[in-house]
């Protein structure tokens, strides 16, 4: 038994520096503009592109960020770092046969019971197919993406709005649970934003 | 309200706080204790189990959300594949201290179930998330070759 033991608590120390890492840069949650914020800019287009410019802080952080990598391999924490243990995307974005999302990844986050941090889940956990990469793009390529039905799911404008304000799993990223920083704001504010966005004309920053 | 589900094709109930992790549940309560603890945050492996078939990590799992589902621990493993996966691992010896091997072995059962001829990357990624601290992963993949092997051959 101690023998047992002690191998446990050799393998807690080797992993012990990564959990440590991720749980000392805990940035503080970050608010977001309501679409009212915008309405004094007269110009549709200006404010169209304003108003991305505001989604992008939802759309480029970590919580998003990280399961849009530009390869298959998924990216974890604040500092987006390489995703820990080493798994990929798979035929169809749900892992490895073998290592699956779902091998640890389950339908609602599970806080460790050392309380050191969660284990991120959610319905429908899975990876961005590799045309929705984001990682490493420009806000306004990012957006030009977003837009495109053959590289974001074949949805409409509407559909984006949608998919944005309600979605359960782009809702996980504001409740991540214990360890993570949720996105800026709140889903309602980001479906909002979306909406209004689209409404003035869905125009893309430069 | 009771947990119920069924471990290794019994009927079994958890009467306690469904947050508890199923690692707990089979270890302290069921005294199954095959299933090793390693680092309790789903980095290592070591409690690797079967939920309806596939690989899970035990450690993760919190007991409410296995009700009315199949649990598999390395006592319970059955079957042509488990079986030559067992028997792989013997024919070579792969343990040494031994301590992440009934992770290994469900982890390799489930890889199998999903992929019956892996190649070394298919290894790779599929085993990816299991440790081993006396770096048996050579003979580990060789194992896992030979009971492919062996499965295609006896079909």
């Amino acid at each position: 038994m101690m023998r047992g033991n002690t191998i446990a608590l050799v393998i807690a120390t080797a992993i012990l520096p990564t959990v440590l890492l991720a749980r000392s840069v805990l940035p503080a949650p970050t608010p977001l503009k309501d679409p009212t914020a915008f309405a004094s800019i007269a110009d549709p287009a200006k404010r169209s592109v304003a108003l991305f410019g505001e989604m992008g802080k939802v759309i480029q952080s970590p919580r998003c960020l990280n399961c849009h990598p530009r390869s298959d391999r998924p990216n974890q924490g604040e500092a987006m770092l390489p995703h820990n243990p080493p798994v990929i995307r798979g035929a169809n974005g749900h892992g490895a046969a073998g290592l699956e999302c779902a091998t640890c990844h389950g339908t609602a986050n599970v806080t460790f019971a050392n309380g050191t941090g969660s284990m991120p889940g959610a319905p429908e956990w899975q990876l961005a197919p590799l045309s929705m990469a984001w990682e490493g793009k420009s806000l306004g390529a990012i957006c030009v993406q977003i837009k495109d039905r053959a590289r974001n799911g074949g949805k409409s404008l509407a559909d984006l709005v949608d998919h944005n304000g309600k979605d359960a799993l782009v809702g996980w990223g504001w409740h991540p649970g214990l360890g993570r920083t949720p996105a800026p704001g709140t889903q309602a504010q980001f479906g909002a934003l979306t909406k209004a966005w689209v409404d003035s004309g869905a125009k893309c920053p430069a | 309200m009771a947990t119920e589900f069924t471990l290794n094709g019994a009927a079994a109930r958890f009467d306690g706080d469904p947050d508890t992790p199923l690692l707990w549940v089979l270890r302290d309560h069921l005294q199954l204790t095959g299933t090793k603890y390693g680092c309790g945050i789903a980095q290592c492996g070591a409690c690797t189990v079967h939920l309806d078939g596939k690989n899970r990590r035990s450690c993760v799992t919190p007991i409410a959300s296995v009700a009315g589902r199949s649990v598999t621990t390395i006592e319970g493993a059955t079957g042509k594949t488990a079986e030559a996966v067992k028997a792989a691992w013997v024919a070579i010896d792969v343990p040494q201290c031994g301590f992440c091997q009934s992770g290994q072995v469900m982890s390799a059962i489930g890889l199998l179930a999903a992929k019956p001829n892996p190649t070394d990357a298919d290894i790779d990624h599929g085993m990816a998330g299991n440790i081993c601290r006396c770096a048996t992963y050579v003979r580990i993949r060789q194992a896992i070759k030979d009971a492919a092997k062996h499965v295609e051959t006896a079909a």
